[in-house]
């Protein structure tokens, strides 16, 4: 039994503890914000912050989270209003079919609280290691280079 | 590749019966013996009656039924646009319900570039039609001219301030009719919507973490399934011993059936254990039947093949003498959707024996058909509903999925079941984008102008989608009884297949295509982004190129010199102006490139000019910038327009920078992001789109467009920058670099005499 923070509210995941801390996310705690994309740490889909770093939770074991504090994208909005980067994203329109936007807005939230005013490099640097398959990569930097100069 | 509208005429669909199958609501001899009817717009040709696609309720409720399914093109944005335009109701008001099979009009496969062209026009018909019908019940109640009243959010306002809302005047009957293909459409002036960058509704759920796509569906008692495939193609399951992992934690169910091996468990963590074990106690007969990547190209050159006249137009003689002639010939590898999230499908078989599958399926009455036949059931007693899934470019694992959801539903009734395959059972077992080798040759006059072009292509099939056949879906040709796989065709005119865009719109005096068209699949392949527009154009686009060297011509205006079609002309130019081509500068180890092409030569027309910096020590390509001028006709969104375009180009630099699907003679060697590595944010340039607005001219499909232009000007300017022709794809760094140190091994291919 793993009890550790989920986007601020304490829970305990009766999942084994060599379950992936996404399959615990996305069976027991009904998580969308986190996807599976490859199993295997090479896409980014399942990125989540555990005590605000961005963490491919897809090899992360679940015992690796006891204690600590997981955001996922819906701890990001405060009661159902987007917070300033998914703004930014729905602004920019950032995404095609939206199926990496989880990780990517996820990774960005780590950026941006290390680093609040990224340049157009920094953010690509930062999400070199997330795969977008449509090609909405430019919009997607636009949207946390706005997030950013909103901050 | 779709088998929607495709002919008009029932001479056309006759003629086309043989390699086609249209959905008709009504037999074919009925339809012979009926007089014609009138011809409505698009889809609601086939599907006439307005309560096929609208539901007015009378709490004011508006619904849109749609067969086009949302694959993160933004399809159902723009057809929600046009129909609050034509309605006169506001774009959020609009409900909709997209790819059910048991409620909505069976609009074929969502593929293409179709959707815009003939669904488009058949919302916004059934949109008008049913607003001047509310419109005629608010004149009567209401004693009033039709031409005095005003409508605002589906309220009809009465001169003197009386209103009456659509909900109250809509009687049941209202949209039980046939369209009359009379109501007028609203003149350009009164659009609010069409023409204006909206918002897409599902993004935004998307970025907040609602549930949206099938992966998030989780339905009480889900079950979990994974499939154990085969090691091969062929392989044959020989013996496997179930009972260890039929005793494994939480493991409901081991599924064989001849070569089709699966489990079912409680939790997903369960399945794959089990699977797994599975996998290890399977012992299966291989074959050893693939080529290799690296032989493919010859293995296409000698290939059984049928020969397929594309085109045939002799030169009028007289005229200009024959000068010299050019060949060349290109190479295009297998390359994959490879969808960021794998496919995935959930289906429930309950207890009246109905088996409802969710899935991100394009054709959703098609692969019902396909999975009622692999099953047996009655076609009534399946139903199918579409629900998101990641990115779609083609025929992917997503029907699939659903298949294998519904074998696995079958086994263990009464509980939903998830499919969700592993990244490497999408790698391994998508069907690809197929392989093509494309030769051409040239008959220059003394100025360099073309006399004749000769293009052969050899490609294996680029459509194998369901289409109501059950051989069609991957698991039914393991089962006991195997469903053989059909032999698939190359569609013909005007949409063409293998030999989509083989024909270029330039005009030559003399222009032949031949098709080697390849009924053996080596790998498993079918309808990728494009077909074969993408290997057609690198061709076309490149070879055009070299020409204009041999020329000495400027490619620009080389380009123009032989292509009279405006719309052409105005995206070349548009390209060109914004790229700045006229007044760009060489400088050491940069190329510019451009190259055109309308997609299908009937859908949206695009032209892409780029600008690289070649590495001649590393072999590396770094594209500094990139630049879309598109015409799709009259822009209903046009910021989706830009996405599509501009997601297109960076998907096609990704294909030919870096894509190949690998493979020996056994099996398959490209099976994770590490061994199909794709573009990266860092590698991504900047791209500008430039949009020519057509008011009036019919919608033209858009998701396509930019694939075929962006692979050839990519190649055109690394030859700018390099001197060097690269005809091979992806322009590996590898490849960039032996080409750069063998120069003439590259270009071996080109004689001039």
């Amino acid at each position: 039994m793993i009890e550790f923070r989920l986007n601020g509210r304490p829970v305990r995941s009766t999942a084994p503890d060599d379950d992936t801390l996404l399959s615990a996310l996305t069976n027991d705690h009904e998580v969308n914000g986190a996807k599976y994309g490859c199993g295997r740490a090479q896409c980014g889909s399942c990125t989540v912050l555990v005590d605000g770093n961005p963490v491919r939770s897809c090899t992360a074991p679940l015992s690796s989270v006891g204690g600590r504090s997981v955001t996922t994208l819906e701890g990001l909005s405060q009661s159902g209003r987007p917070s300033r980067l998914q703004q930014a994203f729905i602004d920019e329109q950032a995404a095609q079919c939206g199926y990496c936007s989880a990780g990517m807005i996820m990774q960005a939230q780590a950026l941006l609280e290390r680093n609040p005013r990224p340049t157009d490099a920094e953010v690509r640097a930062a999400l070199d290691g997330n795969l977008c398959r449509c090609g909405a990569h430019n919009r997607i930097v636009r949207a946390v280079l706005r997030a950013a100069k909103g901050a | 590749m779709a088998s929607s509208p495709l002919s008009t005429s029932r001479r056309g669909f006759l003629k086309g019966a043989g390699s086609l199958t249209l959905s008709f609501s009504i037999p074919l001899a009925d339809a012979i013996a009926q007089a014609p009817a009138p011809v409505l717009p698009g889809n609601m040709n086939r599907h006439r009656r307005l309560s096929a696609w609208l539901r007015i309720e009378a709490s004011g409720t508006v619904t849109l039924l749609l067969g086009k399914v949302e694959l993160g093109q933004g399809i159902l944005t723009a057809l929600t646009q046009i129909c609050a335009d034509e309605l006169d109701v506001e774009f959020g008001r609009i409900q909709i319900i997209s790819g059910d099979t048991a409620l909505v009009p069976n609009e074929g496969v969502t593929a293409g570039s179709l959707s815009m062209p003939y669904s488009a026009p058949a919302v916004q018909q059934a949109a008008a039609e049913a607003r001047a019908l509310l419109l005629d019940l608010a004149a009567a109640r209401l004693g009033q001219p039709v031409a005095s009243l005003s409508v605002s959010d589906g309220v009809v306002s009465a001169p003197g301030g009386t209103k009456l809302s659509y909900g109250e005047l809509v009687q049941p009957d209202t949209l039980q009719r046939e369209a009359s293909g009379k109501a007028p459409r609203k003149p350009r002036e009164q659009h609010r919507y069409i023409g204006r960058s909206q918002p897409r509704p599902d993004l935004e759920a998307k970025f907040l973490g609602r549930s949206i796509f099938v992966h998030e569906k989780r339905p009480a008692g889900m079950l979990h399934g994974q499939i154990v495939r085969p090691p091969t193609y062929r392989a044959q399951l020989v013996a496997v011993d179930t009972s260890t992992v039929e005793r494994m934690p939480g493991v409901v169910r081991v599924v064989r059936r001849g070569s089709f091996l699966a489990v079912v468990a409680q939790r997903e963590r369960q399945a794959h254990d089990a699977a797994r074990a599975l996998s290890s106690a399977a012992r299966w007969e291989v074959d050893k039947a693939m080529p290799g990547h690296d032989r493919m190209a010859d293995w296409l050159r000698t290939a059984p093949s049928r020969l397929i006249d594309t085109r045939n137009q002799p030169r009028a003689a007289g005229g200009a003498e024959p000068a010299r002639t050019l060949t060349a010939s290109y190479y295009r590898p297998y390359q994959m959707h490879a969808s960021i999230g794998p496919s995935a499908a959930i289906a429930t078989l309950d207890a009246e024996g109905m088996l409802t599958v969710q899935t991100h399926s394009q054709s959703v009455f098609e692969t019902r058909e396909a999975i009622a036949k692999m099953l047996g059931m009655p076609l009534e007693k399946v139903r199918l509903q579409h629900v998101q899934g990641a990115g779609c470019y083609g025929h992917n694992l997503a029907d699939d999925a659903a298949a294998d959801a519904a074998l696995l539903a079958v086994a263990v009734p009464g509980k939903p079941i998830r499919v969700l395959f592993t990244r490497e059972q999408e790698h391994l077992w998508e069907p690809y984008g197929s392989a093509m080798l494309v030769n051409t040759r040239a008959t220059l006059d003394a100025q360099g102008n073309v006399l004749d072009w000769d293009l052969q292509l050899w490609s294996t099939p680029h459509g194998t989608r369901p289409n109501g056949q059950p051989g069609n879906l991957l698991s039914a040709r393991y089962l006991e009884k195997p469903f053989a796989m059909p032999v698939p065709g190359n569609l013909g005119p005007p949409n063409y297949a293998a030999d989509r865009n083989a024909i270029a719109l330039y005009d030559f005096p003399g222009h032949r295509v031949r098709t080697h068209f390849i009924t053996e699949m080596p790998l498993r392949v079918s309808s990728t982004r494009g077909l074969g527009a993408y290997g057609n154009v690198f061709a076309i686009e490149s070879f055009i190129d070299e020409l204009a060297v041999a020329a000495g011509a400027d490619p620009l205006e080389y380009r123009l010199r032989h292509m009279k079609d405006e719309r052409a002309r105005d995206v070349l130019n548009g390209a060109a102006r914004r790229f700045g081509w006229s007044n760009w500068r060489k400088s050491a180890g940069r190329g510019r490139g451009i190259a055109f092409a309308r997609y299908k030569n009937i859908a949206g027309y695009c032209a892409v000019a780029l600008e690289v910096e070649v590495d001649r020590a590393s072999g590396h390509i770094r594209v500094l910038r990139a630049v879309a001028a598109a015409d799709s006709g009259h822009i209903v969104n046009p910021d989706g327009v830009v996405n599509q375009i501009e997601g297109g180009l960076i998907q096609s630099l990704s294909w030919t920078l870096k894509e190949e699907v690998r493979f020996d003679d056994t099996k398959v060697l490209s099976s994770d992001w590490s061994s199909y590595p794709i573009l990266t944010f860092s590698e991504v340039p900047p791209v500008e789109v430039v949009l020519i607005d057509r008011p009036g001219a019919p919608y033209l499909g858009t998701g396509e467009a930019s694939q075929g232009p962006t692979g050839a000007a990519l190649a055109n300017a690394v030859f700018d920058a390099t001197g060097v022709r690269f005809r091979r794809l992806p322009l590996t760094p590898e490849r960039v670099l032996a080409g750069l140190k063998a120069p003439r091994a590259e270009s071996a291919h080109v004689t001039h005499g």
